[in-house]
């Protein structure tokens, strides 16, 4: 950094025909000069970035690739011995809980992703239109995001309780034939209240990106087809959803990624319970590589999941690419 | 419409209003509209028993200040590291660019539990007085709040595109001039990339897991409560009784700021959250 700062200043003193520490020649050609100032320049640049980058997100993934075939602890007095594929084994043939947690986010994944998706779209369409009070309605539609998950997790924990709002707010619609029930202690509703909430905090973020999208698409192209007698529906399937492609592409795939990671929602409010109907694979990642201190399958754990995400993207990709 | 905005908006307005009653008629009128409606014995208890309860302006000035630095050290090093990727020619740009693609999709989950391994034993160079001393591993400071999260892929990422959008030449210019690379970024491509400034600086803090809603890394590597920041505060609420009134108040005191910001900036933050979506 420094080097590149003295360079700069000792280029701009001397008008540029030579830099730094090279020894002025001032029959050198400009143009060459210029070159090699930008060449030591450009990686200066570029150094510390790519340091930090490689310490602490290549590096990271580096020292699971190599944890996870060994018995490594976080605090422990022996060192760490290779167990060859003894983590995989495990998680693969015998931890149930990993099972059930693969399954779990799975299937958040399913649902979240084309519900998030799809109400995105339809809140984006309702903004869109030329009407009163529709940057207030954009603002409402947006303010869960700027709450942190951490808050919309507890406050949705105390909502779903049996004497909570959700189940007041239910037996008032009915006149009082609902019957309450702790939407979180029931293994059979707990990872619906998660995805119902889920959404509700999440979804503005993509009704945005749905937004910037829509707003791409030239109003002429809307008005050419109403001259041509199509119907609203006709000219959102033929016009609006093809136009809406690289979007479309953008949304799904940081729906999957975000759904994929599910971890804080179920970290507060069922800590992965009951009988570990909400734990997913974050969960037991930080469950068994921190919680429990047993850092060479907590990395092997995330291994797999980083080939779960890998795969997922280059799937996506390929289904979503231009066949033209 | 109205019914969707009452739908995202009723759980944030029953937060804010119940953090105004004592636990007895937060229950009270769980069964009413009441619920939402500032009635009955309001007071501000709730709030002078958060301050009882938690060590509040310490926690929120460890929020601002690591969100001000991962956001203020992220600026400058993913912008700087954009703009060798965009404009400059020189040896390995090939190489780290698709270095830096290759980390866009990695999620900061997968990584976590290595991180936390490798920062629990890297080495660092404190200060006894004037005396460097080297120390041994990063738990429990500030440093691994910060550090680790300054460089970021998507950021560069979105600094590289815009500057490739800037008209071609300009350093060609400049040089004629007799500025050097450094200045030229300064005086010249940094006040005409306001905007992607903008954008990254607000996408830092509303998404990275080490701002303002830092939660699962801070809880993992710091447990001196003198440095942790506002999100892990939420569990001295639930250790023997919860008081939910309580809970409530606190939850509306590190809400409101960020709001507020989202308010006074709305204009900023949807066109940066937007811009993040069209780089394709």
């Amino acid at each position: 950094m420094a080097s590149a700062k003295l360079a700069s200043r000792a280029s701009a003193s001397t008008e540029g025909a030579a830099a730094g520490a090279a020894p002025p020649g001032p029959s050198r050609p400009r143009r060459r000069s210029f070159a090699r100032a930008e060449q030591r320049a450009g990686a200066a640049f570029a150094v510390p970035g790519v340091a930090l980058l490689l310490l602490f997100v290549i590096g990271p993934a580096v020292v699971s690739l190599v944890l996870a075939f060994t018995n490594a602890r976080l605090i422990s007095p022996t060192p760490p011995e290779f167990v060859g594929l003894e983590n995989f084994q495990r998680a693969f043939g015998e931890d149930a809980t990993f099972h059930k947690s693969l399954l779990n986010t799975f299937l958040f994944a399913a649902v979240v992703v084309p519900l998030q998706g799809g109400l995105g779209l339809v809140l984006a369409l309702l903004v869109n239109q030329k009407l009163a009070g529709r940057n207030f309605f954009r603002t409402v539609f947006f303010l869960p995001v700027i709450t942190s998950m951490v808050v919309v997790s507890l406050l949705w924990r105390f909502l779903y309780q049996e004497d909570g709002l959700i189940n007041s707010a239910l037996s008032m619609v009915t006149g009082g034939a609902w019957a309450g029930q702790a939407w979180l202690a029931n293994p059979s509703t707990a990872m619906g209240a998660i995805v119902v909430m889920s959404v509700w905090q999440g979804v503005g973020f993509h009704m945005i990106i749905w937004l910037a999208g829509l707003q791409t698409i030239p109003e002429e192209i809307y008005e050419a087809g109403a001259l041509d007698g199509t119907t609203p529906w006709q000219r959102f399937r033929y016009l609006t959803l093809p136009l809406l492609k690289p979007t479309f592409v953008f949304v799904l795939i940081t729906i999957t990624i975000a759904a994929m990671s599910l971890f804080v929602q179920v970290n507060i409010m069922t800590a992965g319970g009951p009988v570990g109907s909400t734990s997913t694979i974050v969960f037991q990642i930080v469950q068994k590589g921190f919680q429990q201190q047993q850092m060479g399958y907590g990395a092997a754990l995330s291994l797999i999941f980083f080939c779960i995400v890998l795969a997922l993207a280059l799937v996506q990709r390929h289904l979503t690419r231009d066949r033209d | 419409m109205t019914v969707l905005a009452g739908f995202f908006l009723f759980p944030i307005v029953f937060m804010v209003v119940a953090s105004l009653k004592n636990d007895h008629q937060i229950f009270a009128d769980m069964n009413s509209f009441k619920a939402f409606l500032p009635t009955g014995d309001l007071s501000l208890a709730n709030y002078a028993a958060v301050f009882d309860r938690v060590p509040f302006w310490r926690f929120l000035g460890n929020t601002l200040f690591v969100t001000a630095m991962v956001t203020g050290f992220g600026l400058v090093v993913n912008s700087m590291c954009g703009y060798a990727l965009a404009r400059m020619r020189w040896k390995g740009r090939g190489l780290v660019f698709g270095l830096i693609i290759a980390t866009l999709i990695l999620p900061f989950d997968t990584t976590i539990v290595p991180l936390v391994y490798l920062v629990a034993n890297l080495p660092w160079v404190g200060f006894n007085g004037l005396t460097p001393v080297l120390e041994l591993g990063w738990l429990n400071t500030y440093r691994v709040q910060i550090i680790p999260f300054i460089v970021n892929a998507f950021s560069i990422f979105l600094f590289a595109q815009y500057f490739k959008s800037l008209p071609k030449g300009l350093e060609e210019a400049a040089a004629i001039d007799g500025a050097g690379w450094l200045r030229t970024y300064w005086r010249i491509i940094v006040p005409l990339s306001k905007p992607v400034f903008a954008t990254v600086a607000i996408l830092t803090v509303v998404t990275s897991p080490a701002t303002w809603n830092a939660y699962l890394w801070p809880l993992m590597t710091v447990q001196s409560e003198e440095l942790r920041p506002v999100m892990v505060g939420v569990q001295y609420f639930f250790q023997l009784d919860t008081a939910w009134g309580e809970v409530m108040a606190y939850m509306t005191m590190i809400t409101l700021p960020m709001v507020i910001v989202f308010l006074v900036f709305q204009r900023a933050f949807i066109q940066s959250i937007a811009s993040a979506g069209m780089k394709d």
